[in-house]
């Protein structure tokens, strides 16, 4: 953390874990921890980006990842706007690009943009001159979540190199997991990612990662489990079954959890679906992080704020 | 009536393996006489080749030239322009217009207006079902007496084999040409290559399977009906080996591939330029490497453009939504010869070959050649002409072209039609 402090952070905008070299990361998360005290204090707000504007702009539905920023930024003083719409531009006639000319026209300092489209974040940082924070683009990445991921877990081991954390899931149309793949790999951490065939090919070990489909060969050797959240409708296109066979399969159930270390530390992005991905009793369990992953998104999303709008003013 | 001489060039004439120094005459829309110090007769103009190719006029069996339906991203006029700024004198425009050409009325507009506008000779490709939904054959037999060149429902495959065999054994009565885009409805649609870049984009993957099924199917289906077949846009590895295999194996098949499926590959959609967004999509370097290996040993018979226009507005949505496609008639010539001539894959005897002869050869039209009484289109080249592509400064009304800003060398300095200059650079 010595190295981090004598560095200087110079991007305007947060799209990816990919394009951010091991440095940067953790520059963040140090950042973070600074500011996690701030929502400790009696009056839960320091001036860092008074007079700023940031919009949520939502295409997609979310609930947790807007507030999240919401309250990041307020904590922070800037001024908040909320701008939701659902759909891609061919459905609504409007490009994504003059919406967000748009909204920048009014005077933006930070773009916050939800999308359905992978790459979007990084087409509308392409031609904005505000800063644009990816909040998650398709299935491309979450890089906030992956941020709060590894602080989390770098809070609970006090390191995340040389740590194993297995990916759990829905991995092909997860931004979580890739967010989190590239994220932890530049940290230092072997990433096992474990799926069905079908949700998870082969082209991951590319990236980076091990592969595999047999939970229970791996779960005795992870430090970290991240159970990502089951997509229902992946059954009508036949990428699983049933979901009784996904739980069989790919469910961290209690007799799984069994066969794990014993200080395995779990976490999951939410929203859960209990008793399918994540038994209750694990997810409400003193090993579980999941309450923990929540409450460090906001110092993690305060961190990114500041950072690119500091970036921004130079 | 007044002549052209050209004079003083290098004739490269494929169709009879001809590459000297020789002077060309046009007289009456047909050529009069190839050979050396001709003279000129009062009147004739004189057009001074020295250090430029003169080649018969070049032909692209693949193009879409939108209209009518979409008479703001291309039209057969502006579509014509951009064929003869790139030196092509003959296309083959595709049916997937709106409404699409599948019927004799719509085949007899498209050659009433390529007249009318008098640049290159468009020649149109009838659709193979009804509204090419793959479902009811049209009455491909009336196109083909109207002048259709051959049939596709390009833009899709055909992709029910009951309707595909039927169409096969009706084509073949007529001796006719089909032309297939190769792809399995059911295994696509995504909207790059499926591979690990699509897994680190996130983006829905195209699998090569979904061509090679095609592709296998049809040759399969085709072996005892022996209708002429053509595969348009080849872009995998073993769609060329299915080519090979079944070339070797005596069946009557073709294949075509496309300029950016040579230069490019899926590397490219990094960034998410909808510019490289194109079906087939930009494969890996292997791929590349197979398809040029295609072109070396004759697998692949033709070298085409799959010029597809497209509106900026509609680029311009995000990558998942935009539409496949992008324009290549202006800048084909140039692109081949960086990716076949300049590594010395192929020399320009063949690389005239593959864009005009064989070309002429598949649809089975009496060009691409420069014999003495053949139809006077001539293509006249400069090879060492070095310039960079402007898409801004294209005839076509699109702009979609993922070499703006390439430097390249060669470059299409006249196109003769019928004996009659329809473009010349600066001219």
């Amino acid at each position: 953390m010595a190295e981090s402090s004598a560095f200087r952070w110079t991007r305007r905008h947060l799209l990816s874990l990919e394009a951010l070299s091991a440095q940067e990361i953790n520059h963040i998360l140090d950042t973070a921890v600074s500011l996690k005290e701030v929502s400790t204090r009696s009056i839960k707000k320091v001036p860092a980006l008074r007079g700023r504007v940031m919009v949520n702009a939502f295409f997609e539905d979310s609930t947790r990842t807007r507030i999240s920023f919401s309250l990041a930024a307020s904590r922070m003083s800037a001024d908040v706007l909320d701008f939701s719409e659902k759909g891609s531009s061919v459905s609504k006639g409007e490009t994504l690009i003059d919406t967000a000319r748009n909204i920048e026209a009014m005077g933006i300092d930070i773009i916050v943009l939800r999308h359905p489209a992978a790459g979007s974040a990084e087409v509308l940082a392409r031609t904005v001159k505000c800063s644009v924070v990816n909040a998650g683009d398709g299935a491309h990445e979450h890089p906030t979540q992956g941020l709060l991921d590894l602080y989390t877990i770098r809070e609970r081991f006090g390191r995340v190199e040389g740590l194993t954390v297995a990916i759990v899931g829905d991995i092909a149309n997860s931004r979580v997991a890739r967010s989190d793949l590239w994220g932890l790999t530049k940290l230092g951490a072997k990433v096992i990612l474990v799926g069905p065939t079908t949700l998870l090919p082969r082209s991951f070990e590319a990236l980076g990662a091990t592969v595999a489909h047999d939970f229970d060969a791996v779960a005795g050797e992870v430090d970290v489990i991240n159970m990502l959240r089951v997509q229902f409708e992946r059954i009508k296109s036949s990428q699983f079954p049933t979901v009784r066979e996904f739980t069989r399969l790919f469910g961290l159930t209690p007799e799984r959890f069994g066969r794990c270390k014993k200080d395995v530390f779990v976490m999951h992005p939410g929203p859960m679906n209990r008793g399918i991905e994540i038994g209750s009793e694990i997810a409400d369990g003193p090993l579980s992080g999941i309450l923990t992953q929540v409450s460090n998104g906001l110092a993690v999303r305060m961190a990114v704020l500041f950072l690119v709008s500091q970036a921004g003013m130079e | 009536m007044s002549g052209l001489l050209i004079q003083g060039g290098t004739v490269i004439d494929p169709s009879r393996n001809m590459r000297q120094r020789a002077d060309v005459l046009l007289r009456d829309g047909v050529v009069a006489a190839v050979g050396m110090n001709l003279a000129a007769s009062p009147g004739d103009r004189v057009i001074d080749a020295a250090g430029k190719f003169v080649t018969p006029g070049l032909i692209d069996l693949h193009v879409h030239f939108r209209e009518p339906g979409d008479e703001e991203e291309e039209t057969i006029a502006t579509g014509s322009a951009a064929a003869v700024a790139g030196g092509f004198t003959t296309v083959c425009c595709m049916p997937n217009t709106k409404p699409a050409l599948d019927n004799e009325g719509q085949i007899e507009f498209v050659l009433r207006e390529a007249q009318r506008v008098g640049l290159a000779r468009v020649l149109p490709v009838g659709a193979i079902t009804k509204n090419r939904e793959g479902r009811e054959l049209s009455e491909i037999g009336s196109m083909l007496s109207r002048g259709a060149v051959a049939m596709s429902d390009d833009g899709v495959g055909v992709a029910d084999a009951s309707v595909m065999r039927k169409a096969l054994q009706y084509v073949r009565m007529f001796d006719g040409l089909i032309m297939q885009h190769c792809e399995e409805p059911t295994l696509s649609g995504g909207s790059m290559h499926a591979g690990v870049v699509s897994t680190s984009l996130g983006l829905t993957g195209m699998p090569p399977e979904a061509e090679q099924l095609m592709i296998a199917r049809d040759l399969l289906l085709n072996r005892t009906i022996g209708c002429r077949y053509h595969v348009q846009h080849v872009s995998t590895a073993w769609s060329v080996e299915l080519i090979r295999r079944a070339k070797r194996d005596g069946q009557n098949v073709t294949a075509e591939v496309s300029p950016h499926h040579l230069l490019l590959t899926d590397e490219a959609c990094r960034g998410y330029d909808t510019v490289y967004k194109m079906n087939p999509p930009l494969r890996t370097a292997g791929d590349v490497r197979a398809c040029i290996e295609g072109v070396k040993d004759g697998t692949i018979d033709l070298l085409a453009t799959d010029h597809a226009p497209h509106r900026a507005e509609e680029k311009e949505l995000e990558f998942p939504d935009a539409p496949f496609g992008i324009i290549g008639l202006e800048c084909a010539l140039p692109l081949y010869i960086k990716a076949l001539v300049e590594p010395g894959h192929i020399d320009w005897m063949k690389l005239i070959a593959m864009m005009s002869s064989e070309q002429a050869r598949v649809i089975r039209l009496d060009r691409g050649t420069l014999k003495e009484g053949a139809a006077a289109d001539v293509t006249v080249i400069d090879p060492e002409l070095e310039w960079t592509i402007d898409a801004k400064k294209f005839a076509s009304r699109s702009r979609n072209c993922p070499f703006n800003g390439w430097k390249v060398r060669g470059r299409a300095v006249m196109t003769i039609a019928g004996g009659d200059v329809k473009w010349e650079l600066n001219g």
